[in-house]
């Protein structure tokens, strides 16, 4: 996965910045988990593990760990794709506690 | 119980596009854009106009994005891509695959000018136009990708969109271009499988992708795939490629097509639509079926 | 080595010359021949280049956008139409940064369709953060295509240098064409720092919020203040490697002068002519020629035209509602200065009507006789 621990960046001066207009930080430091309002849960015992949840997100937020997906909360926007396309219906949308 | 089963993926693992982007949830532009990458790897560079993926990549001076991208004026992806390309060969680098990424606005509108300008020449470049129906980035005005039946902002439900769509592959197709293709987000192996071939390919190269909106098609999040997918199975979206302007094949074949009314009820854009105008659009979905089918072998 | 070559050719030379690698274009009247010529030299391998024949000139210039920031030394050309079509792009390749050079030929804009000079196409652009030249002889578009690489490169800012339609275009003189090892000892390759490379992947021109686009324009600003200190310094390298100064401006007889000319163009060199008629008739004249007008030559205007008693602006181009575009720049220029003489601004020669010595002398007589000007604007060979 590429880095997700990118931090804002400020620029106290003009001369901080390239001439170019040009990026030179990613856009990972946006913690896009705060958007939702449900969430995805998978349910291991269920789940057949046949990649289609990882394969249909938008993020993508669901990553693969030690063969498991793994949903990564500080960006999942909560569009439960991944609920509605799981063939084993192993994805549940619950509310967030806010 | 599955603990012994590997996890079978279908697509190439590597992520070139990542999160913390700026996209609606459940967008479809997006999963068009994380497939792209996934077939064409690092050594591509992106030239986007105004559209979504404008905003979505990130503002300055972030991106989501592990390769390079030009921003580029909302009528100039063509001839920016063009530039790149022709750059890109002059310094030395033959490799980097460079891609014109579109909306529908700023390739069957604004962009079709230029777009048409590069598909004479045969410039290298792929362009992919990523079909979301309007012009999303600005609010959801009409574009001449809207379909028929649609309400935008700019066509409100007592003058919905009287005009059909523009086809847009028949006019790139009267280019004699290599290689022409429709994708869609819900068949992402069979858009890599045709981005891969079309890397190999000298010369323009366009495709069309289907990428449902849920904010501009007033649909649920969580049903953009199922759209995408629906689409395709009832030959809204028939998934084709035309090869030198010729050569017609059918990805899908559709023995059972199912008709249109169950994917228009899922959009509130079709809200306000009476039967007949349903009739209507299904007589046009069943004619131009049957004109794509004369015109091509079956895959 | 010495040819007889239009001032359109002088352009494809010094394109040529500069090792330009990409080349998009759509003609033009009366641009054609510049770009016909760098086809030929593309074709027969003359110029390693490409050449994109692109299907309009908004195109024209988001191609060049492209192969710039790809790393390409990229150059094309235009006219009047060509060149408002292109508005939109000629503001993307300035913010962008990208050192594009473009050749102008100044064309009467329409309606009525017009095919003869003026100024007003390019001095519509004079606010897009472009590089403008002003040339007068066929050599100076030579030469000037190629400062203009240096200079642009130097300072990431695009130029344009800027020809009369048919006097200049279409007319053929005598040029020098340099050696081309010559150019290149002048000119190294273009190595931008950032460009557009999977190797190093940035996002260019991204979406920028108030809280930092005016910091890179104010660096786009900063940057086009340090131009009139390196077109200088490029322009006596210049003169040291070609024996040809390139500067800020063209003074002919302005040291001792009671009374100067202010022109541009073409109109620059026939200024000279009654100059010298006036000195015989003991008017001590002199002509300050722009050859640059953006950066606008501030400091060098104003030392120059300081020493005068009267001044006359001699302007082919008019910003309706307004004044002559000149005229108002070098007044701005001289705006609360303690030796500001008084400043005729005269109009004359749109559309292509010619300008001649006798205007010339009308404009200096008129000046000469006068306190003040009696008219706002000094109409100068307009059937009124």
């Amino acid at each position: 996965m590429k880095d997700k621990k990118a931090t804002k960046i400020v620029f106290k001066s003009a001369d901080e910045m390239p001439a170019m207009v040009i990026s030179i930080g990613s856009q990972t430091h946006n913690k896009t988990g705060a958007w939702r309002n449900i969430r995805p849960e998978v349910d291991r015992s269920r789940c057949l593990k046949c990649g289609i949840c990882w394969k249909f997100c938008p993020e993508p937020s669901i990553d693969i760990v030690d063969d498991w997906p793994v949903v990564d909360y500080d960006f999942c926007k909560g569009c439960g794709i991944c609920a509605e396309e799981c063939p084993a219906k192993c994805i549940v949308m619950v509310e967030e506690q806010k | 119980m599955k603990k012994e089963k590997k996890m079978t993926l279908t697509l190439p693992v590597e992520e070139l596009m990542s999160c913390g982007h700026l996209a609606c949830q459940g967008c479809g532009a997006t999963l068009a854009m994380r497939y792209m990458l996934k077939a064409l790897g690092q050594k591509t560079a992106v030239c986007i106009p105004a559209c979504c993926w404008a905003v979505i990549d990130g503002p300055y001076p972030y991106s989501s994005l592990e390769v390079p991208i030009y921003h580029c004026a909302f009528e100039t992806a063509a001839s920016t891509a063009t530039g790149v390309k022709a750059g890109l060969v002059a310094t030395g680098d033959n490799e980097t695959t460079v891609v014109a990424w579109a909306g529908d606005g700023g390739t069957f509108d604004i962009g079709l000018q230029a777009l048409s300008g590069s598909a004479e020449r045969n410039d290298d470049i792929i362009y992919v136009c990523y079909d979301n129906e309007a012009y999303m980035n600005t609010g959801i005005q009409r574009s001449s990708a809207t379909p028929y039946g649609a309400w935008t902002t700019t066509t409100p439900v007592k003058h919905f969109k009287n005009r059909p769509k523009k086809d847009i592959v028949a006019i790139m197709a009267a280019h004699r271009i290599p290689y022409i293709a429709t994708a869609s987000i819900a068949y992402p192996e069979d858009f890599v499988k045709k981005m891969k071939k079309a890397k190999q390919i000298k010369g323009t190269r366009f495709f069309h992708v289907f990428a449902p909106c849920p904010t501009g098609w007033k649909s649920r999040p969580d049903d953009s795939v199922k759209l995408a997918r629906m689409a395709v199975q009832n030959g809204i979206f028939p998934l084709y490629e035309v090869e030198n302007g010729e050569k017609t094949t059918l990805t899908l074949k559709l023995t059972d097509r199912k008709p249109i009314g169950d994917y228009l009820r899922l959009q509130g854009r079709f809200r306000h639509l009476k039967e007949p105008d349903i009739a209507v659009m299904q007589a046009e979905v069943d004619a131009r079926w049957e004109r794509l089918l004369k015109g091509c072998e079956a895959a | 080595m010495k040819k007889v070559i239009m001032g359109n050719h002088a352009l494809s030379y010094g394109a040529m010359l500069s090792r330009t690698r990409v080349i998009a274009a759509y003609p033009i009247t009366p641009q054609t021949q510049v770009v016909e010529l760098l086809s030929e030299m593309c074709a027969d391998g003359t110029l390693d280049a490409t050449f994109i024949k692109v299907e309009s000139e908004h195109s024209a210039m988001a191609s060049c956008i492209g192969a710039s920031v790809a790393g390409a030394r990229t150059f094309t050309a235009t006219s009047a139409q060509g060149l408002a079509l292109m508005h939109e792009m000629l503001h993307w390749a300035s913010g962008g940064r990208h050192p594009v050079v473009m050749g102008n030929i100044n064309r009467s804009m329409a309606p009525g369709w017009s095919i003869w000079t003026d100024q007003n196409d390019s001095l519509s652009e004079r606010d897009t953060g472009w590089m403008q030249y002003y040339c007068s002889s066929n050599q100076e578009v030579l030469d000037t295509v190629i400062q203009a690489f240096k200079v642009s490169e130097a300072l990431m800012i695009p130029a344009m240098v800027v020809l009369d339609a048919f006097a200049l275009s279409h007319t053929y003189e005598v040029v020098d064409v340099p050696d081309q090892k010559a150019v290149d000892r002048y000119l190294p390759p273009f190595a931008p720092e950032i460009r557009l490379t999977p190797s190093d992947p940035h996002a260019f021109g991204g979406l920028t919020s108030p809280e930092h686009y005016f910091e890179l324009r104010y660096k786009l600003q900063k940057d086009m203040e340090k131009a009139p200190a390196l077109i200088e310094e490029t322009g006596r390298d210049f003169e040291k490697a070609f024996g040809r100064p390139l500067g800020l401006v063209d003074a002919y007889r302005c040291d001792d002068a009671d009374f100067l000319f202010v022109t541009s163009g073409t109109a620059g060199s026939t200024a000279r002519v009654a100059v010298d008629a006036l000195r015989n008739e003991g008017v001590r004249a002199g002509n300050l020629r722009l050859r640059v007008f953006r950066p606008f030559p501030f400091a060098t205007v104003r030392k120059i035209v300081a020493r005068a008693k009267k001044v006359a602006v001699v302007d082919r181009n008019i910003s309706y509602g307004c004044h002559g575009i000149f005229f108002q720049e070098v007044k701005s220029a001289l705006y609360g200065r303690p030796q500001a003489p008084p400043l005729f601004g005269f109009i004359t020669g749109l559309g292509g009507r010619d300008i001649t010595v006798e205007h010339f002398k009308e404009m200096a007589a008129q000046t000469l006789s006068h306190d003040r000007p009696e008219e706002e604007i000094g109409w100068i060979g307009v059937k009124r």
